[in-house]
């Protein structure tokens, strides 16, 4: 019937079942069930919302790439002459993949955390801190490697990655749209109000415009260099530039295992702010 | 059999606040059992201990004897929750809303979709299955969010304030749903600041006050000991109450002086009316009724259960 009075149900079957494995009081092995609850939120009330963002790197593409390139001409790099819209795509890709990440996992989880009382639901029945900070950063990143990957076709057909490295930029994008959304979901886990995430997009901004997006940091002095080259983003588009051109160098391996730290930490961070915040 | 809830000490403390301050309970299996008090009492923070999606400062809870501390998941999987705020997903439809809530405990598809047209039919919300719940009443959200909590077909239902804010006649429509259940066999856990509520949903109840438990009883057990059989109500416009009052001494059991009327606790109202009546003060408004759980608060905290 309705109920089953202090029967063994299916629910407490699964969770007594889990609870043997390691972990088990704080992950469920349930992420699934919130990128599910992700996927139909977008069906029935935010897919407008989420197409917008396939459109804005394109059009900074034609209008920086095709529209200032025209006065810029071309870009040396590794000893070739490329394009600027060559140039500037891959870090047009960078920041695709960093804006997806992070709008979902500041306004919406922002939005999900403290109006729809989401996490606190979710936290109310057998799954863990673990999984929701797993599911909800895998749908950001999900968001995020969306936008990449359609900039990725869009570059392509305008004949603007050159080699098969290229490729590679798929599992990078999906690496880097996970540590952005650890580190944004982190970030909002600790915020009590709009104002502070408008605060955050006051660091976006400038990190976007000047962390060797549109022009070389090397104009910089050394030790603003230094600092650009800790930011995200930075190290999100050094490792696009390099597997668009086929430029690989130990560096690289630099930046994968920088977004690898990125993500774990936020995870790890993410998952334990959601706990104290809800089950403590 | 193992009980469903036992307490002992239970006690929350946010820094120097104690919110729920040494409470000691227990509810047996099919048992509907009430907590009744005014805001501020610790009733929802005592509910989220018991949901186990609150740590205790101290005092020991055990929740179908597992301890809530260890062993939050398989307790969560037993329970089902009503939170006092609906935090519905709105994003969702209804039924998107009741078979995501059953994916997050594992539940299979096949079975969920089943469950979830059960569910519909239980909280009469088959013609919204397709509708976004912002688009929903108060009743009926409160009847979804019910409907979510028995997804997992829970046998301890946590009900915190199910009915405040809803018209009388969506509260009679969950008040149905509810005997329903409880004559389904499910263990109820309400809180209440309506006493007809606790009187008719609840076998046994304790009043909470200030983080206490101050009685426990069955609602009849609880009005026999702490009020009389009637109460007069008698009003005399609120600048002459107390005058009048005076001059009522010998009359009924006890007196309580209210700012706009006064109850006198009597074993005969009638008699006792005719007595002030006799005394040469006419009331401007008159009442005799039955005592009820309000009177009992009144006589316990000295307050009234709902700020009038
Ligand atoms: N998270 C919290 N932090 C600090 N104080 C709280 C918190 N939650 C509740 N309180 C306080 O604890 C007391 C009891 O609250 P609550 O359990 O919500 O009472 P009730 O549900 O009976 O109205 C109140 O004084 C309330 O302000
Ligand atoms: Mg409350």
């Amino acid at each position: 019937m309705i109920t089953g009075a202090l029967a063994t149900t299916a629910a407490v079957a699964i969770a007594e079942r889990r609870a043997r494995r390691p972990l088990s009081s704080v992950y469920a092995g349930r992420s699934h069930a919130i990128l599910l609850r992700g996927l139909l939120a977008l069906r029935t009330s935010n897919a407008l919302a989420f197409m917008t963002g396939f459109v804005e790197p394109v059009l900074f593409l034609v209008a920086f790439g095709y529209g200032v390139g025209g006065l810029v001409g071309t870009v040396e790099i590794g000893g070739v002459e490329v394009p600027y819209a060559a140039y500037i795509a891959p870090a047009l890709l960078a920041a695709s993949a960093m804006n997806g990440a992070i709008i979902d996992t500041t306004f919406n989880v922002f939005f999900k955390m403290h109006y729809l009382g989401l996490y606190r639901t979710m936290m109310s029945t057998s799954l863990g801190p673990l999984d929701v900070a797993l599911g909800e950063i895998g749908w950001a990143m999900i968001r995020g490697a969306a936008y990449a990957i359609g900039f990725l076709v869009v570059v392509t057909a305008f004949g603007l990655t050159t080699t098969w490295w290229a490729l590679l930029l798929v599992p990078a994008a999906v690496l880097v749209a996970f540590a952005f959304a650890s580190l944004g979901m982190t970030l909002t886990s600790y915020m009590t109000s709009f104002q502070q995430l408008n605060w955050l997009n006051f660091f976006l901004l400038p990190m976007f415009l000047f962390s060797g997006t549109f022009y070389p940091i090397t104009t910089y002095p050394q030790w603003l260099q230094w600092v650009i080259e800790a930011t995200p983003l930075w190290q999100a588009i050094a490792l696009m530039r390099g597997l668009t051109f086929g430029v690989l160098d130990g560096g690289l391996a630099g930046h994968v295992a920088y977004f690898a730290v990125l993500a774990t930490v936020g995870l790890y961070l993410t998952a334990r702010r959601l706990d104290a915040l809800f089950l403590r | 059999m193992v009980a469903v809830i036992r307490a002992h000490g239970l006690t929350k403390a946010y820094g120097d606040l104690v919110a729920v301050d040494g409470v000691d309970f227990g509810v047996e299996p099919g048992e509907s059992f009430g907590v009744l008090g005014p805001n501020g009492a610790g009733k929802s923070t005592t509910m989220r201990m018991l949901g186990a999606t609150l740590q205790r400062t101290s005092g020991d809870l055990a929740i179908l004897g597992r301890d809530p501390a260890h062993e939050g998941p398989i307790i969560r999987a037993h329970l089902g929750v009503v939170p006092q705020q609906d935090n519905l997903d709105t994003e969702l439809t209804v039924a998107e809303n009741l078979y995501t809530y059953g994916r997050y405990f594992g539940l299979p598809r096949a079975h969920l979709r089943e469950r979830v047209d059960g569910l519909l039919a239980f909280a009469q919300l088959e013609e919204k299955r397709d509708v976004k719940v912002d688009a929903l009443s108060g009743g009926m959200k409160r009847r979804l969010t019910i409907a979510r909590g028995l997804v997992n077909e829970p046998s301890l239902l946590l009900l915190d304030e199910p009915t405040t804010g809803l018209d009388p006649q969506a509260r009679h429509i969950l008040w149905d749903r509810l005997f329903r259940l409880k004559e389904d066999g499910v263990t109820l856990v309400i809180t209440t600041h309506y006493m007809d509520e606790a009187e008719q949903l609840c076998d046994r109840l304790v009043v909470m006050d200030g983080g206490r438990i101050v009685a426990e009883g069955s609602p009849q057990g609880l009005i026999r000991a702490h009020s009389t059989r009637e109460v007069v109500e008698v009003r005399f416009g609120s600048d002459r109450n107390l005058e009048v009052a005076a001059h009522l001494g010998g009359i009924g059991r006890r007196l309580e002086i209210l700012p706009d009327r006064i109850l006198v606790y009597s074993d005969s109202g009638e008699h006792d009316l005719q007595e002030i009546v006799a005394r040469g003060f006419m009331p401007v408004t008159s009442l005799v009724r039955r005592s009820s759980l309000e009177d009992v608060f009144l006589r316990l905290t000295g307050r009234s259960l709902v700020d009038e």
